[in-house]
């Protein structure tokens, strides 16, 4: 029986180097080929893939990202000769599977160009590991301004971190809403906590009082006493619309009639359930509207293609992908020469001129505000 | 620490603590009376209070409580709190069913029980956190689109209840639907200590706690008032779920856990096993979870709810009350 095994074993090996032999020659049909569109010489057998929520709690806002990165390669795979694969590593927004997820991926060789990963805390993780791989990644989401400080130099982002949306935020809280006695809270998370202090930070003498609330709670009673002893005009609220959503109902139970100021982690349709409640809280993002003429097109591709208006870094993931496909279009079919070309990359995207600096971060970065009105999320404007 | 804030606030907080210690309250009843009977912890409560809260939501929403007030709203709230209470009842009923009675039958270890309980409580609630795609088997999702759409997200009937009173006493800021909240459970939890204490069936329960073998010897049928054991604690569930939802308004396939975790620290704080000390345990949880919050920050409160329960089994292993009052008298 164990000899049995063991030959069973051989075959499978000798089948498995079989598979991968054929797999190369395929390869070498095709470059020799040297017509496939997308330009000649673009680089066959070659795969880009989506890291983030794909289920999960956060899967809200995982499906926007996900359809943005397909989008471009759709686009890209209608004229192409070699169609370049995209897979999804769902990692359900949670840190604690990032890491093995990442090995996976990592262990694809095929797979040249990550989007993602979407949140701060599972990029924090993985991280080191795509790094390590030479696998470039590009986030349309991931906004902890410590991801960059990391060394990591497969790290890009294609938005502004915190460290703009929060003194973003803060300006408008200043200057548009005029607000003298500002309350902050956060969830207690990389993103949450981390915006919350900057917010902080910049706005000084104006804040009144701060709390520390945790993920998954629901019931704030103690953080609305806390805030009418405080008796602020505004709220600063760092952190997801899971709790925002619940949050917002209790503070308005509670007697708060203020401003109530989220950021993008807020920027989710979900965050309508608390319906009236929600009307018009303020969420900064650094995430262009779909209004904006420059990406017009694209959103008009994107509700052809989804039946729907392209959700919140939708144009991000889409630009994040084009950078990759830019570089597969050009002939490239491994992980350090994308890795060079994305590093060198500059060119207008959709939602801004897309470069990056040194560390990782866009040069050019912009956030926006919008405004829960009538139970849609409506944009105003840049924050300047 | 900041005393200021606790001391400048000491109603607001006291209030807000024994609103939740109340459904606490009410949820731990479900852990210690199943504890009594059968010495079984049966963590599938949890979920026979999540789906309750559903059961509320769905009824507010079918019959159209966003838009109802006064006499109609709380005709509508009525019928959603005996939804919630007969969905809650069932689902404990079915528990009792198919997750415990077999291995209680087969004399299996409590730990075999335990597991089961555990597994139980997965398959409830990915099956409320599936349940677009359970209806998406029946072709059902689009006629269902009210009850089955964001299934993984938070469920409100926000703005349904925006209207209820706020009383000021004193500067203090009360909210009738904590003073509802408090007073309905403590009601609750007297209504079935006295059921208990006289009733026949209560004797019966009391007397299977005690001891099953011999309580069986004296005509007390032990599966049926396992099955009754079950039900209390079901309905009772179901009333805890209709509080929390006029409180918080919002409810989450994964609600269960966190509250179950903490019901149960209630149960034995306590003293499991013992009624009144579910509701000693679960005010007295809800009340130093909020201090607690008030003194070192919001984050801090999960934190304070096991130090005091550490400290307190310390120096009485057997909770407030002590499991062995449950033992004679419940």
């Amino acid at each position: 029986m164990r000899r049995n095994k063991n030959v069973v074993g051989i075959g499978a090996v000798a089948l498995t180097l079989g598979l991968a032999m054929s797999a190369c020659g395929t390869t070498d049909d095709d470059d020799g080929n040297g017509d496939s569109a997308g330009g000649d010489g673009a680089a066959c057998d070659v795969s880009l893939a989506f890291f983030g929520p794909e289920t999960g709690p956060a899967a809200g806002l995982g499906q926007p990202i996900i359809q943005g990165a397909q989008l471009a390669i759709d686009e890209y795979n209608a004229d192409a000769e070699c169609e370049v694969g995209y897979e999804l590593y769902d990692s359900q927004g949670n840190p604690d599977q990032a890491p093995s997820l990442a090995t996976e991926a990592a262990g694809q060789e095929a797979i040249i160009g990550i989007v993602g990963p979407a949140f701060s805390g599972e990029s924090d993780a993985a991280g080191p590991i795509f790094a390590e791989a030479g696998l470039p990644t590009v986030t349309p989401s991931a906004t902890n301004p410590t991801l960059a400080d990391n060394g990591w130099d497969t790290f890009h982002r294609a938005l502004g971190n915190d460290a703009t949306q929060g003194p973003a935020a803060a300006t408008y809280i200043r200057d548009t809403i005029g607000a003298q006695k500002v309350f902050v809270i956060d969830d207690a998370s990389e993103y949450g906590a981390g915006l919350a202090g900057i917010v902080e930070e910049d706005l000084a003498d104006a804040v009144v009082g701060t709390d520390t609330i945790q993920a998954g709670d629901t019931d704030f009673s103690a953080t609305v006493t806390n805030v009418n002893d405080a008796n602020p005009d505004t709220i600063f609220f760092g952190g997801y619309y899971a709790e925002a959503t619940i949050l917002i109902g209790q503070l308005r139970d509670g007697g708060f009639e203020g401003d109530f100021v989220v950021a993008d982690g807020v920027k989710d349709p979900a965050y309508l359930e608390a319906g009236q409640d929600a009307e018009g809280t303020t969420i900064t993002c650094p995430c262009i509207p779909d209004t904006e003429p420059q990406v017009a097109e694209f959103a008009e591709a994107y509700e052809a293609e989804f039946g729907e208006a392209p959700g919140t870094y939708a144009a991000e993931a889409y630009d994040a992908a084009n950078i990759f496909l830019d570089g597969i279009a050009e002939g490239i079919d491994n992980r350090e020469d994308m890795l060079a070309f994305v590093n060198e990359y500059d060119e207008a995207g959709v939602t801004k001129q897309l470069n990056f600096e040194e560390n990782g971060e866009p040069s050019e970065v912009h956030v926006y505000s919008y405004k829960v009105e009538g139970g849609a999320i409506v944009p105003e404007g840049e924050i300047s | 620490m900041n005393f200021d804030l606790l001391f400048n606030n000491f109603p607001e907080f006291t209030i807000g603590g024994l609103a939740f210690g109340a459904i606490y309250a009410l949820i731990a009843l479900g852990y210690t009376m199943v504890y009594g009977v059968l010495q079984l912890i049966n963590f599938a409560h949890s979920e026979v209070f999540m789906y309750g809260t559903f059961a509320m939501l769905w009824t507010v929403v079918a019959l159209g409580g966003a838009e109802a007030d006064g006499i109609k709203l709380i005709a509508i709230l009525a019928a959603a709190l005996l939804a919630a209470m007969a969905m809650s009842a069932a689902i404990a009923m079915i528990l009792e069913r198919l997750a415990y009675r077999p291995l209680i039958k087969r004399n299996a270890p409590r730990l075999i029980a335990l597991i089961s309980a555990i597994g139980a409580s997965f398959v409830l609630a990915e099956l409320m956190g599936l349940r677009d795609r359970v209806a998406g088997w029946f072709g059902l999702e689009d006629n269902l689109d009210d009850y089955v759409r964001g299934a993984r997200i938070n469920n409100s009937m926000a703005g349904v209840v925006d209207d209820a009173p706020v009383y000021h006493l004193f500067d203090v800021r009360i909210r009738l639907i904590d003073i509802i909240v408090v007073i309905s459970a403590v009601a609750m939890m007297v209504v079935v200590d006295q059921f208990i204490r006289r009733s026949k069936l209560g004797r019966g329960i009391r007397a299977t706690a005690q001891d099953q073998e011999t309580a069986a010897l004296m005509g007390v049928n032990p599966t049926r008032t396992i099955q009754w054991t079950f039900l209390i604690g079901g309905l009772m569930a179901g009333v805890a779920a209709f509080l929390y939802m006029l409180k918080i308004e919002t409810t989450k396939f994964d609600v269960g856990f966190l509250l179950g975790v903490k019901a149960f620290t209630a149960a034995v704080l306590g003293g499991i096993g013992n009624l009144r000390g579910a509701l000693l345990g679960g005010l007295v949880l809800g009340v130093a979870e909020s201090y607690g919050s008030a003194l070192f920050g919001t984050d801090w409160r999960h934190v304070i709810a096991f130090v005091l329960l550490v400290v307190i089994l310390l120096f009485r292993p057997t909770g407030l009350l002590g499991e062995s009052l449950g033992k004679a008298r419940a």
